[in-house]
């Protein structure tokens, strides 16, 4: 428990997958305050490189560590701390279905936290009213639109109190519409200092919002410094590339 | 005229022994689709998440109870096994075994693949929270898996209830047994095997409205109405 040491340090990782390297030697750092973007063409390894970190992938390589301290991927009990100590937000919500958005919220509190039903409901309840679904508690995922969804698996994460938040692409499976509101909400988490990691296309979001930038390229990490060295006018970089690259493709099918 | 008369007579006079039977094939079927159940359940989800040596065993004993006709598993297991370990089960507690035995490994069949058919985001949410596998597949994968299983497990039930009539041949005093007795007796052969036909009709029926029931009780609001024509098709079938 150092004090100086970082919140999560994540040291060289690799990972093959299917016999081919997705990952090679990445790594990254969670300060508090720290909201982290990560961007890079489909494919480049950052789903892949997000659940290496709450190793819901086994890394081949590289380490985790907690406020200073590795963590263990053999022990149960410390996969289970991890995990609540670094929550994920899935690009498809992945809400439980046969459950009420209150439901979603609780399970975990039940079972992980050992609540009772009763006080994780009203947890739950409280969580809700977090994203703005405080109305919808009693609805299952079917009723609730994409970015319903998406704040509930928010709301769900949340609750579980976690020190650093991994979001894989939160609003590329939400119509153009809905984007705005679960963009809202994590704008929401960063302005209360909530630390996180977050795998995006939204450039404007991560240039105002994000306090440095990783550009991932074949499970490599090419580039990462501040949205204004990355994406200054001028600035002769992939990101910038990328990026620009990004917002043609955009307005080509707006305008198709 | 006289003849038919006398053949409603001897069936009216036969329903209250025939009822019997009824009795004890829907005890028996209830306790073999009870064990298949509870077999059937862990047997599927250790086919899916265990490690393959367990799986391998689970895939031979699905083998040996699919591949085997349930006349002979009755035989070997009433006249065989059940002497040799000195296990004394009576008839219908040995007949209700083997066809639990024996449903257990098809009904895992149908946990497995409805298991199989859910995507797998959900697991790694549930793990993503810190839920345990077993957390996950308790609470998460179980309550939805058991729910797309009801229709085919509708079919396994009307497949197991016709199943039952074989146990005659152990002389497990049943619909099959105790109709063919009075025919044997009567000669009023016809009439007799159309009503216990009527009666394994009526139970198949009466089992299946219960599911479907079932089925519209447990379905997750706001999901599309299942097809309903695989479950339709399931009722008709002899199960022979
Ligand atoms: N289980 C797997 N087996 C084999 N290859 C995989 C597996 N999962 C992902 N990959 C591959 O790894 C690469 C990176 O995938 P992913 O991490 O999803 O990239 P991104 O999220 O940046 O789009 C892709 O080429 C993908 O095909
Ligand atoms: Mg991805």
């Amino acid at each position: 428990m150092n004090a100086s040491s970082p919140l999560l340090q994540v040291r060289g990782v690799s990972k093959t997958l299917g016999g081919r390297a997705i990952l090679h030697d990445v790594s990254i750092t969670v300060d508090p305050g720290d909201l982290k973007v990560l961007i890079g063409p489909s494919g480049a390894g950052k789903s892949t490189f997000l659940q290496c970190i709450n190793r819901l992938i086994a890394p081949d390589e590289g380490e985790i560590l907690l406020n200073g301290m590795p963590i263990d991927g053999s022990s149960t009990a410390e996969l289970c701390r991890l995990r609540q100590e670094v929550g994920m937000i899935f690009q498809d919500f992945n809400l439980f279905d046969h459950l009420t958005a209150e439901a979603n919220v609780a399970l975990a509190l039940r079972k992980v936290r050992g609540l009772s039903s009763d006080n994780a409901g009203k947890r739950a309840r409280k969580e809700l009213e977090r994203v703005g679904l405080a109305s919808r508690a009693g609805l299952y995922p079917a009723q609730l639109s994409g970015g319903q969804k998406q704040r509930v698996a928010i709301a769900r994460a949340l609750a579980m109190e976690p020190k650093v938040l991994l979001l894989d692409e939160p609003t590329s499976a939400l119509d153009p519409e809905l984007v705005g509101e679960v963009l809202a909400v994590i704008r929401d988490l960063a302005a209360g200092g909530m630390p996180m990691i977050m795998a995006t296309h939204q450039m404007d979001f991560a240039r105002s919002l994000a306090t440095e930038i990783l550009f991932m390229e074949q499970g490599r990490i090419i580039e990462q410094g501040s949205p204004a060295d990355l994406l200054a006018t001028g600035a002769n970089t992939r990101t910038r590339d990328f990026c620009s690259r990004l917002i043609a493709s955009e307005s080509g099918k707006a305008g198709a | 005229m006289d003849a038919f008369l006398h053949s409603l007579t001897t069936v009216f006079n036969a329903l209250p022994y025939i009822a019997q039977g009824a009795f004890v094939t829907i005890v028996m079927v209830a306790g073999a689709l009870s064990l298949g159940f509870l077999l059937g359940l862990p047997l599927a989800v250790a086919q899916v998440y265990a490690p393959r040596p367990v799986r391998m065993l689970v895939g031979l004993y699905v083998w040996f109870f699919r591949g085997v006709p349930v006349l002979l598993l009755l035989f070997l297991f009433y006249f065989g096994l059940f002497n040799v370990i000195g296990l004394d089960l009576g008839m219908i507690g040995s007949s209700c075994a083997v066809l639990g035995l024996a449903s257990a490994a098809y009904q895992s069949q149908i946990f497995r693949g409805s298991i199989q058919s859910l995507p797998s985001g959900q697991f790694k949410a549930g793990r993503a929270l810190g839920m345990t596998d077993m957390q996950c597949i308790r609470s998460v994968v179980l309550p939805q898996a058991l729910r797309i299983s009801i229709p085919a497990w509708s079919n396994e039930y009307s497949i197991l209830l016709k199943d039952s009539a074989m146990c005659f041949a152990l002389g497990t005093p049943e619909i099959m047994a105790r109709t063919h007795f009075v025919a044997s007796r009567t000669y009023e052969y016809l009439p007799l095997y159309i009503a216990a036909g009527c009666i394994y009709f009526l139970i198949t029926l009466a089992g299946i409205t219960l599911l479907r029931r079932l089925e519209r009780r447990v379905r997750i609001p706001g999901c599309a109405a299942p097809d309903m024509t695989g479950d339709s098709a399931g009722g008709m079938q002899t199960g022979i």
